[in-house]
C-alpha cells in the first residue's frame, strides 16, 4: 500500500492503495464514483473509460501508479443532471440508451474524438467508435446522439 | 428485526416514500414488528377477487395484492407514491408504469414517485420477464387498476365532502372540482393524504379509454436517463454499504469438475484477505478491497477433479438429435399428417440449426449481500426479485421471511444472465464473514457459467397440393436443457446453487409424447400457417388443418435458461425460413404466399404494413438475373405472433452479400409491430430497434464455443458482437396503434423475426439458402459455393 494523490474532476484525493491496482477500482471503490464501470476487465468493451490529460484510457487495465500528476476526468466531471454537458444532453435528448451501462465509455470516447476532430466525417466517427460495445442495440440512437453533438462542435 | 432496524435498513428514497405514504405502512411496522413480513401475510397477498386466505396457484406474475394500500399511498402534500413488483431492466418499464399510475389517477407525471421491486415494500409480482411485465400491470388487476380504484375512492370522498354526486365531479392534475361550482375543489392530499384507503382493488373501477389519455400514449422521456448520462445513476454495481468487503469466486476449471482440496495457506498473508470460503464445490475469497480479492482468487490453490467429457462441438447437432431418452411433447397433432403427406403432390423438407448463445451482459453480474445472524438482505439485479427471496433463504439455510431482496438495475440482462447466481455468491460469502460483501464476476466467469440460450435442431416437412398450397405441416425439434430460472425452489438451476450443493430441477424423460390437451404456443413451436386446433379450440393464426409439432427436450451439458425470445426465436427462424423456401419452390412471391396461408387479421396487417413501408416488389425469390460474383442485394420478410398471443411483428430486411468472401451487411430493416394500445411510442420504438440490432448480432456473429472440457467463448474476442462503430442498418418502425384491447409485450417481438428475414434476404440476393446460425462469412461462402 502507498499513499498517492489522485487528481480527479478537478479535486485532489489522497488515496492509500496498492500501486498496481487498476485505476478503475480506486475510482469506483475508494472514491465512490459511478461513471466508470467494470465491463470486462480486459480493455475490450470501453465501459471503464476515463479521460486522462485529455485522452481516453481504459481504467480497468491501467495501474493507478501511472496516474501520478495526471488530470483525470470521469463522466461525472463533464456535467450534472441539472446542467449536463452538451454531449450528455445530446444523449438525453435522443434517448440514446437502454440499460445505459455502455454510455460512460461511449460518451467519453465520442467527446474526446470530436473535440480533437470537429470536422470528422461519418466514416471517421464510426472508426472512432470501433472499440466500444453496446449490447442493448441502442447503436442507431447512439450514433444519432454523437452526430447531434458533432453538429454543435462544428458550429 | 426491530421496527427501528427495519427503518434504518431502508434507503432514503424508500424511507421518504414511506413517510409520505401515511399511516398504513407505519401501522405495519408498529403492529407487526416488521414491515418485511407485510407482503407475506395471507390477507394482503390474496389476488383481487379471491377470498382472504384462499389458496392460489403459483403464478409467473406473482399474487400481487388485492389491497389498494399495497399499491398507492397519497401524501399530505398530494404527492403520490406507487409500489410495483415489475422492475426497470433498461426497457423503459419504470417510466411506462409511472405514466400508467399518473394517467389512471389523474395526477401530473412528475408527482408520482414509483418504488420498484423490494420484497419488503412492494407487492409480489413474481418475475419481470417474458414480455409480460407491462401487460401484467396494464391489463390485469394490478397497478393500473390500483390507479383507477384510487381515483374513484377520491371521487367518493369528494362527493361526500361537497354533497354532490360523483358525476358532477372532475379529477384533473390531482385536484377534484365540482363542475357546477368552480369554487369548490379539493386536492388529493386534502382528501386522502397521510391516511390509508383501506379498500380492496375494485375490478369495476373505470379505466380510462385511450381516447382520453393525456400522459399514457405520449413519448415521455425515460426517468433514469439524465442520471445515467451524467454518471449519477446507482446501478447494483454502485451499491456501497458501511464496512462492506469484496468477494471473488473461484469457479471450476472444467464443466463437472469437483473440489478435491483447497490450500488456504496459498493466500495466507496476502494483503487484505479476510477469508477463504468453501461450501461443497463453491469456492470464494473475501478481502477488504476488490483488487485484493481478485489477486487472492488468482493465487488460491484449489485441486479439482477432471471435468466431464463434453460432446464434440463439430458433431454437436447429431449428438443432440440422438440423445435418449428425451422428454417428448406434442404442441399440436391432428393425427392425419402422415396420411396427408402420403397424398401430397409434392413433399418439401429442410433442417435448421441454431447454436447456444449467451446473454453476454455488457457489465458482468454483481450483487451485494448482507447476512447477519438469521437475517439477510441482498441487493440484486435479478428479474426474479420475489422468487429469489426463497432461494436465497434455501442457500443460506434461513427462513424466507427473514430475507429481503432489493432490486437495483444492472447491465441489460436479456433474460437470466448471472444476476441470480451472483446473488447467491454474495449471500454465501457475506454469511461466511458476517459482514456485507459485494461480488462482481469476472468476464470469464460470467460467460463460461451463465445459463445459455439453447441450441436447436429443427426438421421441417410439408406436403403441397397440385396448386402449390400447403396441405400438411410436420415439425420436429431437439433442444437441450439444464437448470434455468431457479423459481422459488431450485437454487441448483444456476451454477452457484449447484456448486453449493443443490441439484438442478430433475430432468423427466417422457416417451412417447402424450396427445396435447390444450393449445398453447408460448414457444412458437407451432408455425403461423396452421390452424392450431387442439380438441375443439383452434388457437393458431393460419389455415392449414393438418399439423404435427413434436418437441424433444434432452439433457444439456451446459446450463440453459431464457435468453430474449427463448425457443420462440429459434423456432421462428426455422418456420419463416422454411416458408420462404416453399414459396420459392412454387415460384410465388413470399408475401403473397404467406398471406395465402394466414387467417389472423392482425398478423396479416403487420405483414402488409411492413411490405408496404419497405416498398416491397411482389415477385418470387431469388431475384432474377443474379450474378455469381461481387456484391448482391436482396430483401426478405419474416413474421410472428410472439408467444402465440403476445405481440404481432413483421420485418423486412434488406441486405448486401459480398459473394467473393461471404460477408453479409444488413442495410435496412423495416419493422411493423402491433402490441395493442401503445403506452409510450418512443419507448416502444427503442425496444423494437434494440431487439432488431440484438437480432442482427445474434444472427451474424454469436455462438458459444467449447472444447472437450470447458467453454472457450469467454470474452469479447471469442464471443463477438458488433462494435458501436459497426455498420448500423437504417431502421424504420411502423407502429400500429390499437385504441382498445389488451397491451401486449414488445420487448421480444422484433428480435424473434430477424434471423429468418436476413436468411430470406440472402436467398433473394444470391439464391443461396443459409440454414444455420450464425451466418458467418465462411458459412455463407460455403452456401454460395454449393449453388448449382
Amino acid at each position: 500500500m502507498a499513499v498517492m494523490n489522485l487528481k480527479v474532476n478537478g479535486r485532489t484525493h489522497p488515496v492509500d492503495v496498492d500501486p498496481a491496482t487498476p485505476l478503475l477500482y480506486v475510482l469506483s471503490d475508494d472514491l465512490g464514483l459511478r461513471g466508470p464501470k467494470f465491463g470486462c476487465g480486459l480493455g475490450q468493451c470501453g465501459s471503464c473509460a476515463v479521460m486522462v490529460n485529455g485522452r481516453v484510457i481504459r481504467s480497468c487495465v491501467t495501474a493507478v501508479r501511472s496516474m501520478a500528476g495526471s488530470e483525470i476526468t470521469t463522466l461525472e466531471g463533464l456535467g450534472t443532471i441539472e446542467k449536463p454537458h452538451p454531449i450528455q444532453k445530446a444523449f438525453i435528448d435522443e434517448q440514446a440508451m437502454q440499460c445505459g451501462f455502455c454510455i460512460n465509455g461511449i460518451i467519453l470516447t465520442a467527446k474526446v474524438f470530436l473535440d480533437r476532430n470537429p470536422k470528422a466525417s461519418d466514416a471517421e466517427i464510426k472508426q472512432a467508435m470501433s472499440g466500444v460495445l453496446c449490447r442493448c442495440g441502442a447503436n442507431a440512437r447512439i450514433i444519432r446522439a454523437i452526430k447531434r453533438y458533432a453538429e454543435e462542435v462544428k458550429a | 428485526m426491530k421496527p427501528l432496524d427495519t427503518l434504518k435498513a431502508m434507503s432514503p428514497d424508500a424511507l421518504g416514500a414511506l413517510e409520505s405514504a401515511g399511516i398504513s405502512r407505519r401501522k405495519f411496522i408498529k403492529g407487526s414488528g416488521a414491515l418485511i413480513i407485510s407482503f407475506s401475510m395471507g390477507g394482503l397477498a390474496s389476488p383481487p377477487g379471491a377470498a382472504p386466505g384462499q389458496a392460489v396457484p403459483p403464478d409467473f406474475n406473482g399474487p400481487g395484492s388485492g389491497q389498494l394500500d399495497s399499491w398507492i399511498a397519497i401524501g399530505a402534500d398530494g404527492s403520490v407514491t406507487a409500489y410495483t413488483g415489475k422492475c426497470e431492466l433498461g426497457q423503459g418499464l419504470y417510466t411506462a408504469q409511472t405514466q400508467l399510475i399518473a394517467e389512471e389517477l389523474s395526477v401530473p407525471f412528475d408527482r408520482v414517485k414509483l418504488i420498484q421491486c423490494d420484497t419488503a415494500l412492494t407487492p409480489d409480482q413474481g418475475t419481470t420477464s417474458g414480455a409480460q411485465s407491462h401487460p401484467a400491470n396494464f391489463n390485469r388487476n394490478n397497478l393500473a387498476l390500483a390507479g383507477a380504484t384510487a381515483r374513484e375512492a377520491l371521487l367518493e370522498r369528494a362527493s361526500t365532502r361537497f354533497g354532490v354526486p360523483v358525476d358532477q365531479l372532475t379529477a384533473r392534475d390531482g385536484v377534484i372540482g365540482v363542475t357546477t361550482d368552480t369554487s369548490k375543489k379539493a386536492g388529493y392530499g386534502e382528501l386522502a393524504g397521510g391516511r390509508a384507503f383501506g379498500v380492496a382493488l375494485n375490478r369495476g373501477a373505470r379505466r380510462k379509454d385511450p381516447g382520453e389519455w393525456t400522459i399514457l400514449g405520449k413519448p415521455v422521456p425515460r426517468v433514469e436517463i439524465p442520471a445515467i448520462a451524467t454518471g449519477q445513476f446507482e446501478y447494483v454495481h454502485n451499491v456501497r454499504l458501511p464496512g462492506m468487503l469484496h468477494g471473488q469466486v473461484v469457479r471450476p476449471p472444467a464443466v463437472g469438475a469437483r473440489v478435491v482440496g483447497v490450500d488456504e495457506g496459498s493466500v495466507r498473508g496476502l494483503p487484505g484477505v479476510v477469508k477463504v470460503v468453501v461450501k461443497n464445490n463453491f469456492v470464494g475469497v473475501v478481502a477488504e478491497k476488490p483488487w485484493q480479492a481478485i489477486q487472492a482468487a488468482h493465487k488460491l490453490k484449489v485441486d479439482w477433479t477432471q471435468g466431464a467429457t463434453l460432446p464434440d462441438q463439430r458433431d454437436f447437432y447429431d449428438w443432440l438429435r440422438n440423445q435418449k431418452p428425451a422428454r417428448d411433447t406434442f404442441a399440436v397433432n391432428s393425427n392425419d399428417v402422415d396420411a396427408k403427406l402420403a397424398s401430397a403432390a409434392k413433399i418439401v423438407k429442410a433442417t435448421y440449426h441454431y447454436p447456444y448463445q449467451m446473454h453476454g451482459s455488457l457489465g458482468t453480474s454483481c450483487a451485494v449481500g448482507e447476512v447477519q445472524g438469521d437475517k439477510a438482505t441482498v441487493w440484486s439485479a435479478t428479474q426474479a426479485v420475489y422468487p429469489l427471496k426463497n432461494t436465497v433463504a434455501k442457500v443460506l439455510g434461513l427462513r424466507p421471511e427473514n430475507v429481503r431482496v432489493r432490486f437495483r438495475m444492472g447491465a441489460g440482462c436479456y433474460g437470466i444472465n448471472g444476476a441470480d447466481t451472483v446473488s447467491y455468491d454474495a449471500a454465501l460469502l457475506s454469511q461466511a464473514v458476517g459482514k456485507p460483501v459485494r461480488v462482481q464476476l469476472t468476464r470469464k466467469d460470467e460467460m463460461a457459467w451463465e445459463n445459455f440460450g439453447v441450441a436447436y435442431v429443427i426438421d421441417q416437412r410439408v406436403g403441397l397440393d397440385a396448386g402449390g398450397s400447403i396441405i400438411a405441416w410436420d415439425h420436429e425439434s431437439w433442444s437441450p436443457t439444464l437448470g434455468g430460472r431457479p423459481g422459488a425452489n431450485n437454487p441448483g438451476n444456476v451454477v452457484t446453487g449447484f456448486l453449493a450443493g443443490f441439484e438442478p430441477a430433475a430432468f423427466a424423460a417422457r416417451t412417447p409424447a402424450p396427445d396435447p390437451t390444450n393449445f398453447s404456443n408460448g414457444s412458437n413451436a407451432v408455425p403461423s400457417y396452421v390452424t392450431g386446433c387442439v380438441g375443439k379450440r383452434c388457437g393458431g393464426t393460419g389455415k392449414v388443418p393438418s399439423q404435427r409439432v413434436l418437441i424433444h427436450n434432452v439433457p444439456s451439458p451446459f446450463w440453459t435458461g431464457p435468453l430474449r425470445s427463448p425457443a420462440r426465436l429459434q423456432n421462428t427462424f426455422a418456420h419463416e425460413s422454411f416458408m420462404d423456401e416453399i414459396a420459392a419452390l412454387v415460384k410465388t412471391d413470399p408475401v403473397d404466399y404467406r398471406l395465402r396461408h394466414l387467417s389472423d387479421p392482425r398478423l396479416i396487417e403487420v405483414v402488409k404494413a411492413a411490405a408496404k413501408s419497405a416498398n416491397w416488389e411482389a415477385r418470387p425469390s431469388p431475384r432474377p438475373g443474379i450474378r455469381r460474383t461481387g456484391v448482391a442485394a436482396g430483401r426478405g420478410l419474416s413474421c410472428v405472433l410472439y408467444e402465440g398471443d403476445n405481440g404481432y411483428c413483421a420485418m423486412v430486411a434488406e441486405v448486401e452479400v459480398n459473394q467473393d468472401w461471404g460477408a453479409v451487411v444488413v442495410k435496412h430493416l423495416v419493422i411493423a409491430n402491433d402490441s395493442g394500445p401503445i403506452s409510450n411510442p418512443d419507448g416502444l420504438r427503442n425496444q423494437l430497434e434494440g431487439g432488431a440490432l440484438h437480432g442482427v448480432s445474434r444472427t451474424l456473429l454469436e455462438e458459444v464455443t467449447w472444447d472437450d472440457q470447458k467453454i472457450t467463448s469467454v470474452d469479447w474476442l471469442t464471443y463477438r458482437t458488433p462494435f458501436v462503430g459497426a455498420n448500423v442498418p437504417k431502421i424504420d418502425t411502423v407502429l400500429i396503434q390499437r385504441s382498445e384491447g389488451e397491451a401486449m409485450g414488445a420487448g421480444e417481438t422484433a428480435v424473434t423475426v430477424v434471423a429468418a428475414a436476413i436468411a430470406n434476404a440472402i436467398f433473394d440476393a444470391t439464391g443461396a439458402r443459409i440454414r444455420q446460425v450464425p451466418f458467418t462469412p465462411e458459412r455463407v461462402k460455403g452456401a454460395l459455393d454449393a449453388r448449382t
